[in-house]
């Protein structure tokens, strides 16, 4: 069995202490430019026309190079929406967005491959974005393959030893791994082109705790390690502050509040981010005597002292 | 195995306040131990999380004090649920599904994780409140009727008389979770399990959800065993954890203590991991330090090594623990580890400041 270990700090010398010496983020990489994006209701009348559901009202955000841009916000928010058009999966309505100053909207699949190269996801659940009937050396290799790559023998083991995963896993499949694992592969995968960027959505909702800390540590010292800009997509404010240096508050397919995670956090300007704050319980806070109710409390109004 | 792993019964003589009691409860999969010797006590009002990783055996705990097991899964142990009165102080593990079923829904009753697959689809919400004090003959239909409405009304749903009219794929999932407790409380049961009663909930959502679930089980005096993996969840809801992995209790106590000093290297390990950093304070976010982690993955059942469950991902595992750890300490407040961390090191000053 293999074991998981802090590959971030074994692998890639994270065990050095003290804060983040990044250079400060590059210029822009990522422009989002009043997106919009609706999706049409089915028609349930013969008479009226079918509604429409407003996914993004018209989203303005810009990324940074060697940033990690926090998208947080509940179901629902337009935040996988939005993660989903930067990655060219999906078409926006109206709006535009650039990366690296070309326009990406209104290419056809076959002028994109520049953003194929460049930009890689990572999402929620590894067994459901992991071929079940591919062993890990063609999963992990694959969009080399798919881009015209030759031999990637070197690249996958350079790859897996990247992602703290033994070499001999490459002839295992999916089933075989426990779920950190499969995320290792996954991101294995989506490092294999040498990406600029790495899309991240939910990358560790679906792990266990102890395992959830392993792939946080693996892909901060990725980050780092790869000079990648992250757009990490969450729920979960708490991890969106562990790993993010700007984060972007949606709600109801708005943006409404970004700015650096620390400024966000801890004065937070608009009211659903305190309402969002107030609602993360913390052991900390527990533990100094918050009960449900003052948690439900302060979900619920949004105060001024916070 | 002669020392006993898990924590004895306190007290054996139980008081009148005492509302579950569980002793040497196994669970098994035909030879395969899944849950082992698990032993604990709840009085009434007691508030006690059930924390652990996926596949630490806490639902199959939760389930079996049901008596809900699937097929192909066997108990053995005792459960007793004291307030039921003496003509019903049965064995969940032993009793007829009949004995059983009286007691599930009126003197115990359960939240699950997931309410589209605990609801039936079919069925308008209203009537699955009031079915279930029709069918423990606690209510006339009229009155199964009225009641249901004010008890969606007790769970804070917005016109409680339209939603008990709609189906269930017609609530949000936060509605739908509201309706489940209402289900669960309806006939004011001394034991409230909550199985993950909000890991598919949005933040606000929960937190609402978890004041109401408090609330209930207040009003009513019962006993909540909530099951979570959300350290920061149990933290805010009970008074007192147990911990489990690989289908052992492995440490339990006040949670405070469990969570400030925890002596067992897997709890330790877990509050380590989880802790990442208070949400709204700068320590989290300029704080670029690998988190602590537990090396390795949970293992599949039966692939937990022979001796202390945790060994395999130890760092202070040796010869010693090829044996099964005896229970240290209390019953209420103890820990099954030979080499237990030091009470005097405290969490709070490992990081974050």
């Amino acid at each position: 069995m293999a074991t998981e270990d802090h590959v971030a700090a074994a692998g890639h010398g994270a065990s050095s202490p003290g804060p983040s010496t990044r250079p400060g983020a590059g210029g822009p990489i990522i422009e989002v430019t009043d997106l919009v994006r609706s999706f049409r209701q089915p028609r349930t009348s013969l008479l009226s026309s079918p509604g429409a559901v407003h996914a993004l009202q018209g989203v303005t955000l810009e990324v940074r190079r060697g940033q990690r841009f926090g998208i947080v916000g509940e179901s629902g928010s337009g935040k996988s929406t939005l993660l989903r058009l930067i990655g060219a999966l999906d078409r926006p309505t109206s709006g535009s967005i650039r990366f690296e100053g070309r326009e990406v909207t209104g290419r056809s699949e076959r002028h994109l491959k520049f953003l194929r190269d460049d930009m890689q996801f990572v999402f929620q659940d590894p067994m459901g974005s992991l071929d079940p009937r591919m062993r890990v050396r063609d999963i992990v290799v694959e969009p080399l393959v798919a881009l015209g790559r030759g031999d990637n023998r070197a690249r996958l083991e350079e790859l897996l030893d990247a992602v703290g995963l033994p070499a001999t896993a490459a002839d295992r499949y999916p089933h075989q791994f426990s779920g950190g694992q499969r995320q290792r592969i996954a991101i294995a995968r989506a490092l294999s082109t040498r990406p600029a960027v790495l899309l991240a959505d939910e990358p560790v909702s679906a792990l266990d705790v102890s395992v959830r800390a392993q792939i946080l540590n693996l892909l901060a010292g990725l980050v780092r390690d790869f000079d990648l800009t992250m757009v990490f997509v969450s729920h979960d404010l708490s991890v969106v502050q562990r790993v993010c240096d700007f984060v972007a508050v949606m709600q109801d397919g708005r943006i409404v509040e970004q700015g650096a995670t620390e400024q966000v956090t801890t004065n937070p300007r608009h009211p659903y981010t305190r309402q969002l704050l107030g609602a993360v319980p913390s052991m900390q806070a527990a533990l100094a005597g918050q009960t449900a109710a003052d948690l439900a409390a302060s979900a619920a109004t949004a105060d001024t002292d916070r | 195995m002669t020392a006993p792993s898990t924590p004895p019964t306190p007290g054996a003589a139980s008081s009148d306040r005492s509302a579950l009691v569980v002793e040497g409860l196994d669970v098994a999969a035909g030879r395969l131990g899944l849950v082992h010797d698990v032993t604990f006590r709840l009085d009434r009002g007691d508030r006690v999380g059930l924390i652990g990783e996926s596949g630490s055996g806490k639902s199959l705990t939760a389930l079996a004090i049901m008596g809900l097991l699937p097929d192909g899964l066997s108990a053995a142990g005792t459960v007793h649920v004291p307030t039921a009165g003496a003509a019903h102080d049965t064995d969940v593990v032993t009793a007829r599904e009949s004995v059983v079923a009286d007691l599930r829904g009126r003197v115990m009753s359960m939240v699950f994780q997931e309410p589209m697959t605990a609801l039936n689809p079919l069925m308008r919400v209203g009537r699955q409140v009031a079915e279930v004090m029709e069918v423990h003959d606690l209510a006339s239909r009229g009155e199964a009727k009225r009641r249901s409405v004010e008890l969606l009304a007790q769970v804070q749903l917005r016109d409680p008389g339209g939603v008990a009219r709609r189906y269930p794929h017609q609530l949000s999932g936060g509605q739908r979770q509201r309706v489940m407790l209402a289900i669960a409380l309806a006939n004011d049961p001394d034991v409230l399990v909550c199985d993950e009663p909000t890991t598919a909930l949005d933040v606000t959502v929960q937190a609402q959800m978890l004041d109401l679930i408090v609330a209930g089980a207040a009003e009513r005096d019962a006993a909540l065993l909530f099951i979570t993996h959300d350290l920061a969840v149990v933290a805010t809801v009970c008074e007192r954890v147990m911990v489990m992995y690989g289908g052992h209790i492995v440490e339990t106590g006040p949670t405070e203590r469990v969570f400030r000093s925890p002596r067992h290297p897997y709890t330790r390990g877990l509050v380590r991991a989880s802790d990442l950093g208070p949400v709204g304070s700068p320590d989290g976010s300029s704080d670029h330090r690998p988190l602590p982690t537990i090396p390795g993955s949970v293992p599949a059942a039966g692939e937990f090594p022979s001796g202390c469950v945790f060994r395999s991902r130890c760092e202070r595992a040796d010869q010693a623990c090829h044996v099964q750890p005896p229970w240290d300490g209390q019953p209420d407040d103890g820990w099954a580890c030979v080499h237990p961390y030091d009470p005097s090191v405290t969490e709070g000053g490992d990081h974050g400041d």
